[in-house]
Formats: C-alpha cells, sequence, structure tokens
C-alpha cells in the first residue's frame, strides 16, 4: 500500500470543477432544507389534527416517505415522473422533490414530538387570555419547542447533507458528481474521493460536536 | 365602585349547566345568577365538578347542555335540537371578557414578566407596543411586582408567579375574574402574598368565582359561598351560613373534616 | 391521461425478485459484519486505554459523519489501486456498509452500555470481577435489552442505504428496476412498483419488530424505558 504516490496536487488543479460541485450542493442542500423541514411542520400538524381529512393524507405520506428509500424516491421522480408531468424535470428537481419529500416526512415527527412535549398548560394560559390557534403555535407553543428540537432538526439538517450526494446518480453537478468526473480525467479516483470524504467530515463533524454539546446543556437545562 | 341601589342585571346568569366526559356526568345541573361586584368561594371535594364548573364558564371546556347568558348576551349557537353549540371563533372574544388564574399557573416561559402580561393586550387586543407596556406595568404595580418586569418565569417564587398570572388576566380588563385553586400548588409561605392580591381584588369590588380549600380566606372574602358535591350545588349562601351553620348535611360533613381553617 | 400497464412488472416479477434478494444479501452481510465490528468499536471507544478509544472513536465519527456514497465509491474505485484485490461491487458494497454501519451500531452499543447505572459496576468490581468480565457477564446482557429498538431502527435505515449499491451496478431491487425501466420504456410502472416493494418490505418489518417489542414489554422483558 505505501508504494502508491499519493497526488492530492492533480485534484486541487480541478479547484474549478470543485467549486462548481461545491455551489452544487450547498444549492441542493439549502432548498431541500428550507422546504423539507417548512413542509414537514405542516404534515407534522396535520397528522394531529382532529380533522380526519388532514390526519390520513398526512399519515400516508409519512409512513410512505419514512419507509422508502430516498433514492429510489430520486429515479422515481427523475424516471418516471416527467412522462406524467406536463413539465421538464431537470436532475436538481427530481433529486431536491425527493429530498424535500423524505426530510419533511421524518421532520414531522420530530415536530410532533416537540410540539406535545410542551406542557397542555400552556395551551390553557393561551386560550384563557383569548388567543386563537394559529396566534398560540407562533407565539407561545412554537418558539418553546423549537428549543427543544433543535438537537434532532440538526441532525436531520445533517442528514440532508449527506442525501445531496445521492442526486450525483442521476448527474446533478454537486460535489460527488464533480469528484467522479475529476477522478475520470486524471485517473486519481483515490485523491478525488478522499478530498471529497474529508471535505464533508472537515464541514460536518463540527456540526455534529455543536449537536452533541446543545444536546448535553439542554439535558441539563431541561 | 359604588353599589347601584337599582336591582341590577347578573353578569354571569348559569341555567341547567350540564358537562359530561364520555360516560362520566360531572355536571348534573348547575343554576346559578353572577351579580355585579359578587366574590363567590366555590367548595367541595376533589371530583365535586367545581374545576369543570369554573372551566365551563370560560369554555375551557365545552357544556354538553344549559345555557350560560354574559351580560345579557346568551352565549353560543342554538342548534336545531335544542342544544347549543360554541364555535372555537367565538371564543377568544368571550374569554377576553372573563379573566382565568390557574392552580399551576402557567406562565410563558420564554418571555419575560412584562412580556407575559403584555401578551394579551398587544396579541389578542391588538394595541401598540407602548399603550400596552404601560398597561401592563399598572397591573404589575398593582400585584406588588412593577420592579421583577424584566425577569424571567424561572427566577420568580411560585408565589411571585402567581401574581403575574392574575396581573396577566386583569390586563385585559375583564369584567368577572375565574380563579381555579390559586394557592393550591403553592408553598405554605407563599400563599398569604396571593390571597392579598385577590382580597385587595375583592374589596375594589371585582366581580370573581374563587374554587379554593383556603375555608377561613373565603370566608373573609366572599359574600357568597357554595358548597359543591356530586355535580351540583348543594348549598349556597352567605358566609355565615354555609360555613358557620351549614343546612346540608354534604357541607357538614364536608367542613368538619376541614377543621383546622380558623375565622 | 396516463394509461397506466403494470403487465411489464409482472413479466418481469422474476427479475425484481432477483433484485430483491440481492438487497437482502447485501444487507443481511452487512448486518452480519457490522454488529460485531460495531460492538468492537464500542468497547475500543469506551476503554480507558487512549491508544484504543482515540482511533475507535475516529473512526466511529468519520463513518458517521462522511455521506455513504462517497465512502462506497471510494472502496469501488479508490481502494482496488491501493490494496491488490479483485473489486466487485457486492465487496465493495460489502465492506462500505458492513463499516458505515459499524460505526452507527457502535453509538447504539455505546449509549446501552452507559445507561447501564455505575451501580451495577460497583457491584461487579465488589465482587472481584475484573473489567472484561464485568463488562460481558453484568453489563451487556442488561445493555443488550434496551438496545434492541434502537437496532432495530438502524437494521431498517440499512436496508434502505444500501439501494446506493446500485450507483455501482449491484443487483439489488433498484438496479434491477432501472434496467427494466430501461427495456421496457415504462418507468411509471416499474418504479412505481418497485417503490411499493421496498415499502411493503420495510413498513412490514417495522410493523413486525413494534410487535415484538409490543409482547416483550407485556411479558415483562421490556426494551421500553
Amino acid at each position: 500500500m505505501m508504494e502508491y504516490n499519493w497526488d492530492f496536487a492533480s485534484v486541487f488543479m480541478s479547484h474549478e470543477a470543485l467549486v462548481v460541485g461545491l455551489i452544487g450542493t450547498l444549492r441542493i442542500f439549502i432548498i431541500c432544507l428550507v422546504a423539507g423541514l417548512s413542509l414537514g411542520l405542516v404534515v407534522g400538524l396535520a397528522r394531529y389534527s382532529r380533522r380526519r381529512a388532514l390526519r390520513w393524507p398526512a399519515a400516508v405520506f409519512v409512513e410512505f416517505f419514512r419507509n422508502t428509500p430516498v433514492l429510489v424516491q430520486i429515479f422515481w421522480f427523475y424516471f418516471a415522473f416527467p412522462i406524467l408531468a406536463p413539465f421538464d424535470i431537470s436532475p436538481l428537481m427530481a433529486a431536491a422533490l425527493g429530498i424535500t419529500l423524505n426530510s419533511a416526512a421524518f421532520s414531522a415527527e420530530i415536530y410532533r414530538g416537540g410540539i406535545t412535549s410542551i406542557d397542555p398548560g400552556q395551551w390553557e394560559a393561551a386560550r384563557a387570555i383569548g388567543m386563537g390557534y394559529l396566534q398560540i403555535m407562533r407565539r407561545i407553543i412554537l418558539p418553546q419547542a423549537l428549543r427543544r428540537m433543535l438537537p434532532a432538526l440538526t441532525n436531520r439538517g445533517i442528514e440532508i447533507l449527506k442525501m445531496t450526494t445521492l442526486a450525483s446518480a442521476i448527474a446533478y453537478g454537486e460535489l460527488l458528481h464533480q469528484a467522479r468526473l475529476i477522478a475520470s480525467i486524471n485517473y486519481n479516483p483515490i485523491e478525488a474521493y478522499t478530498v471529497v470524504a474529508l471535505a464533508f467530515f472537515v464541514i460536518l463533524y463540527p456540526i455534529v460536536r455543536a449537536t452533541y454539546a446543545l444536546e448535553r446543556r439542554m439535558a441539563k437545562g431541561d | 365602585m359604588t353599589v347601584d341601589p337599582t336591582p341590577a342585571e347578573p353578569i354571569l346568569r348559569i341555567r341547567g349547566l350540564h358537562k359530561r366526559f364520555g360516560d362520566n356526568h360531572v355536571l348534573r345541573g348547575i343554576n346559578l345568577d353572577v351579580m355585579p361586584g359578587d366574590r363567590i368561594a366555590v367548595l367541595g371535594a376533589s371530583g365535586s365538578g367545581k374545576s369543570t364548573f369554573l372551566r365551563c364558564l370560560n369554555f375551557m371546556e365545552i357544556p354538553s347542555e344549559g345555557e350560560i347568558t354574559l351580560e345579557g348576551t346568551m352565549l353560543g349557537r342554538a342548534l336545531r335540537d335544542g342544544s347549543r353549540d360554541y364555535p372555537e371563533s367565538t371564543l377568544p372574544a368571550v374569554r377576553q371578557r372573563i379573566g382565568m388564574v390557574f392552580q399551576q399557573f402557567n406562565l410563558f416561559p420564554h418571555m419575560t414578566t412584562l412580556g407575559n402580561v403584555t401578551e394579551g393586550l398587544r396579541i389578542v387586543q391588538h394595541r401598540d407596543r407602548a399603550t400596552s407596556e404601560a398597561r401592563a406595568m399598572q397591573e404589575l404595580t398593582r400585584v406588588g411586582l412593577a420592579e421583577k418586569a424584566q425577569e424571567y418565569p424561572a427566577r420568580l417564587s411560585g408565589g411571585q408567579k402567581q401574581r403575574v398570572a392574575i396581573a396577566r388576566a386583569l390586563a385585559l380588563d375583564p369584567q368577572l375574574m375565574l380563579f381555579d385553586e390559586p394557592t393550591s400548588a403553592l408553598d405554605p409561605e407563599l400563599v398569604g402574598e396571593v390571597l392579598g392580591v385577590i382580597r385587595s381584588l375583592a374589596e375594589e369590588g371585582r366581580t370573581m368565582l374563587l374554587v379554593t380549600h383556603e375555608v377561613g380566606f373565603a370566608y373573609h372574602v366572599a359574600n357568597r359561598v357554595i358548597f359543591m358535591a356530586d355535580g351540583i350545588i348543594q348549598e349556597e349562601g352567605p358566609p355565615d351560613q354555609v360555613l358557620k351553620a351549614p343546612q346540608n348535611p354534604r357541607t357538614q360533613a364536608f367542613l368538619a373534616r376541614h377543621k383546622q381553617f380558623e375565622f | 391521461m396516463y394509461e397506466w400497464d403494470f403487465t411489464p412488472v409482472i413479466a418481469n416479477a422474476d427479475l425484481l425478485l432477483q433484485g430483491l434478494l440481492g438487497t437482502l444479501a447485501i444487507t443481511g452481510t452487512a448486518l452480519a459484519f457490522g454488529l460485531p465490528l460495531g460492538l468492537g468499536l464500542a468497547l475500543g471507544r469506551l476503554s480507558p486505554n487512549r491508544a484504543l478509544a482515540w482511533p475507535a472513536g475516529f473512526v466511529i465519527e468519520f463513518f458517521r459523519t462522511t455521506p455513504p456514497l462517497v465512502q462506497l465509491f471510494w472502496f469501488f474505485f479508490a481502494l482496488p489501486i491501493l490494496i491488490d484485490i479483485r473489486m466487485t461491487p457486492f465487496l465493495a458494497a460489502a465492506i462500505t456498509f458492513s463499516i458505515q454501519s459499524s460505526a452507527f451500531f457502535a453509538e447504539v452499543f455505546r449509549a446501552g452500555i452507559v445507561s447501564i447505572e455505575r451501580g451495577q459496576w460497583e457491584a461487579a468490581r465488589a465482587i472481584g470481577m475484573q473489567r472484561p468480565q464485568a463488562m460481558r457477564r453484568i453489563i451487556l446482557p442488561q445493555a443488550i435489552k434496551r438496545m434492541i429498538p434502537a437496532f432495530t431502527e438502524r437494521s431498517i435505515e440499512l436496508m434502505k442505504t444500501t439501494t446506493l449499491v446500485a450507483t455501482v451496478s449491484y443487483a439489488d431491487l433498484l438496479y434491477q428496476a432501472n434496467e427494466l425501466a430501461q427495456k421496457t420504456f415504462r418507468p411509471i410502472e416499474i418504479f412505481t412498483a418497485t417503490a411499493l416493494i421496498y415499502f411493503t418490505v420495510i413498513f412490514g418489518l417495522s410493523l413486525i419488530v413494534q410487535a415484538v417489542e409490543r409482547r416483550m414489554a407485556v411479558s415483562g422483558d421490556s426494551t421500553v424505558q
């Protein structure tokens, strides 16, 4: 193993390609993070609503997208959906749809846990001063619940960032896809993929540690 | 507040109030007129329905049957089968006119004391910040906690929290105050400061219903006492009668068990 | 209005079944290696010996934090250059998912072990046991029971993650589906059916697991804390 001449320079010579990849990763990450966590809140509220017309579709949505692999969903949106849909589906759209819906399903459960963990007395006090449902959610419940849900939601965000690599399977130009391109041109898969792995690690590890610290602080505070 | 010599209209008129939770028939026909300035103490054993009764008055629980008339207007909507329903959208307006103080205080922990008291003013009554804060400080001063305006609830004692809760309810200028065992969750040495505030409200002539175990306090502050058992009002009258010379055997039995109070 | 026609799915059901078996094969292999490896990593991380704890900790953190697809590509494309082995999709998949799942299992083991009260350790030491003995006879048996829900959850996650192997042409269910979709020109029915198959298998497994956990809770062998 030692005979191999590691040559990271060849990877960094293609730094423009890497930057393109990084931007691609960030773009799909932000789309899926915002859309996924927002949709997740709506679905989470619907899932435990008193109206059956909201509850059942939400439950089906959550169970389906939690129990099917993301890559299958991405392939479906890229290969199957365009035939049904009257418009073009780019790799970005297909991957974003798959990852967003998947993340919404998982975060719906996080929101449910967070919201139901708030003391019912808070609902009572807010109702007693005449607040309506949306006001109570917005001003009293969610602000308190979000603090508690932060570690779990941050974990979801980390998962979403990792899932962006799946978009390379349908040729969306994120980091891993670019690395594959570099590797095939320069015949340096070892360095190329090592760089990508390290890039993700360097970005995510501090966030992971911060999440641990956050969880510990909250366990003490509560 | 001067006492009007002409016979006044009741602030709250309750007729035939029933509440069922599934098979459990908790309130079995309550009739009551609450006149302006009344301080009504509601006594009873656990399970007598006294908390449920109070919670029906501001629709934290929806009555199964019965009519509740607030200042001449019968609340809710009549349905074809004779019962009434209470659409959620109409309730906030009612709840601004009836204030409630809870046993567990239920302050909003993520807001300061001032924030807790202004919340109703700003979000429900849509007043601007300056007006709300001025009004809130009035109430906080009345309950003796003006200097704690910027503190968060976690830093307050139980008695202080409950006084903030009272200020929060008063800030909306309700016609009627409901106190649901306001001192039951407090350490004994903190009970006095809360009772002191309630007493001063009573002396101002505030209309209130007070569910409490503090029988001695009820004797001094209330002008009417209700004793509840088995979901109905067993006995009602002035404190001297109900507390010192109860007619109803249930009342007698209850008071006999609570001999430790002093008049 | 699109006309759905599932006959190509039914006609090629045998290929899809083969794919499903491929999925199960790689999941099973990864589990078989990942569980013991995970235990080893967990024990290493908990070891008072820093020469064991640090590398174990690094492996765990690295394989939990980096995306599985990057790991798969590395093992499939890069490893054969460093080491002289014949790389196949299955081998790359097996290595990747054994290590990747072991990192997650290691955390489950560690949390379970750490959750056992110190009193148990002290009682074991008080009767003269050494650390490895105490771990093996007192701590682990109690910890394992508590960890079962987390393990099953992780295993089901693993089954979902193995779909990545389709990208290196390992014949799992997704790979077969993709091949079939291209062959029959009916991607909608093929991929919809595939999604439903995955859903049925995965959802079914999680229902079974929940039922088993409930039975265990009733019988007193509680996994619920």
